[in-house]
């Protein structure tokens, strides 16, 4: 494992030379190293690249791990991973993505994930994006996550976008049977001339299901980004979705919520705020001793943390 | 020790708000500065911040002038502000802006500490973000708490009593007294309050944007109750109401 993949791998999947417990390490489209546990089988899938991951049902407590890099220009690496969670199961998935090229082509990591979570399973999926590298060739990273939630089973999807990812475009799509809960917290930062875009589908289809989809976005220099999301509650149910973004320089930022409700008890909320830091959060902070510049680099440190 | 010199200052159309004033704020004394809404009070104090440039005069700390200091560099030199209305933040939590206020990590005492002197139980409050969810009297006393943790030399509070309970606000005067106290640096707190006007050292009235009195407590507040009480019952009512 060479330099660039061991940092890519320390900033999104909090690697320090070995994982404790299940994993598979995807570089420039191999494997470079898997591992399963007594209650989470990997196997390579069948007819397509990428994996499954079987979790045992009554898993508690453990972590799978499946990062994945692309390491120099000219790749464009394309996965499917499917996540079967047992009955009960309560783990922790880290599927972080860095891609680094030095080179003129583009580089590219396409990750088309499914969840489907038996009943009254819980998953904390934690995914980091990073782009490295000084080449001129795009860092693309274009995440597809496909949700099945059966009964009382809960998924929570913490994703951050770090930096230096060109391009992007995030999918997620989602179905919620009864009481099932779809937690998603969404944090990414633009720069440059990057382009980051996320779009959400979630049907409510069972009675008391739930969906949160909070997104916090920061556009600096040049960069744009486009956030659209649309809640379909078909019963009783709860659907909250909030953008909230920072401009600075001359980023832009498109907002486009949806919610469809096609139930008298279906109770769906969006909100949604674009604007650049507020004068007075940066007074205040200034009045603790913070320099402008400090305090800005605080207020968006704290609003993507 | 805090002095201003002919300080004045104008709206950008050319309304003067601060007109002229003249006044020196003795180290570790508890200064009231009162005077009625809209007299110039808050401007006063932001202008000492340095979150306003006045139009014309001279500001001293500790025999410099720092009238050309910005807010962050006039911080750095101790002097601190509790904003009238506290500011939100999405994402810091209240620990992280005590931290910042104080310079560095701060274990659970020192937080605990911090808040209590505000009326706060620390359990509840420090790792909340300081956003929309907290009530004005929550955010207001975490307001004051970020200034109490930087232990100034100079530390303003702008009507540190609105928007927070009857017991908090005991808890408040008490703080004060504490500090004016240990001796440490000097408080300047806007208010109309009468108990903290009956602890202060020195008071200064404002009005219209000028110094109308200033001196000892004993020898303003008399005169200002008084004028208070017969603007309130010009023809002398209250006495016979009671």
């Amino acid at each position: 494992m060479n330099k660039i993949t061991e940092e890519l791998l320390r900033v999104v999947s909090d690697f320090k030379g070995a994982f404790d417990g299940a994993f598979n390490i995807r570089v420039d489209g191999e494997c470079a190293g898997r591992q399963s546990s007594k209650n989470i089988r990997i196997e390579s899938k069948k007819g397509l690249p990428g994996l499954e991951i079987h979790i045992a049902p009554g898993t508690k407590g453990e972590k799978v791990y499946i990062p994945a890099c692309v390491t120099h220009s000219n790749i464009d690496d394309l996965v499917y991973n499917d996540f079967y969670v047992g009955e009960g199961a309560d783990v922790t998935i880290v599927a972080g993505c860095g891609v680094h090229s030095d080179g003129e082509e583009e580089a590219r990591h396409n990750g088309i994930h499914r969840f489907f979570l038996e009943k009254g399973a819980h998953v904390l999926y934690e995914e980091k994006h990073l782009g490295t590298g000084s080449g001129s060739g795009a860092r693309r990273i274009d995440p597809v996550t496909d949700v099945h939630l059966a009964e009382d089973s809960s998924l929570e999807m913490d994703t951050v976008q770090l930096g230096g990812v060109d391009n992007t475009f995030r999918k997620t799509t989602g179905t919620l049977a009864a009481r099932a809960r779809l937690l998603v917290r969404e944090r990414i930062m633009t720069d440059g001339e990057d382009v980051a875009k996320t779009d959400f589908e979630v049907t409510l289809e069972g009675e008391d299901s739930g969906v949160d989809l909070v997104s916090r976005s920061v556009a600096k220099g040049r960069s744009h980004q486009e956030f659209r999301s649309n809640i379909r509650g078909l019963c009783r149910c709860t659907g909250h979705s909030e953008c909230d973004a920072i401009l600075s320089g001359n980023g832009t930022v498109v907002a486009q919520p949806a919610l469809e409700a096609a139930d008298l008890d279906a109770s769906l909320i969006h909100e949604a705020a674009i604007g650049k830091i507020a004068g007075e959060q940066l007074l205040k902070l200034q009045t603790l001793g913070l320099t402008r510049e400090e305090a800005e680099e605080r207020i968006i440190a704290g609003f993507l943390r | 020790m805090l002095k201003l010199e002919h300080l004045a200052w104008e709206l950008p159309g050319g309304e003067e708000i601060i007109r002229d004033i003249d006044f020196s704020a003795p180290d570790g004394k508890l200064i009231v500065v009162t005077g009625p809404n809209g007299g110039g009070k808050t401007s006063l104090a932001k202008l000492v911040a340095g979150l306003e440039t006045p139009s014309a005069g001279k500001i001293w700390f500790d025999g410099e002038d720092i009238t050309g200091l910005d807010v962050t560099e006039r911080a750095k030199k101790g002097i601190a502000y509790a904003f009238q209305q506290p500011v939100r933040f999405k994402g810091l939590t209240v620990r992280d802006l005590l931290e910042l206020a104080a310079g560095g990590s701060l274990g659970e005492d020192a937080l605990c500490g911090l808040l209590s002197k505000v009326g706060l139980c620390a359990n509840e409050y420090i790792d909340r973000e300081m956003n929309a969810s907290l009530s004005g009297g929550e955010s207001k006393r975490i307001e004051i708490a970020t200034v109490l943790a930087r232990r100034a030399r100079l530390s303003i509070f702008d009507e540190p009593e609105a928007g927070i309970d009857l017991w908090s606000f005991s808890r408040l005067v008490e703080t004060f007294q504490d500090l004016r106290a240990q001796g440490t640096g000097t408080l300047m707190v806007i208010s109309h309050q009468e108990r903290i006007l009956s602890i202060a050292d020195e008071i200064i009235v404002i009005a219209d944007g000028r110094v109308r009195s200033a001196g000892p407590r004993e020898e303003v507040l008399p005169t200002l109750l008084s004028n208070e009480r017969a603007a309130r019952c010009p023809l002398g009512k209250e006495d016979s109401a009671v």
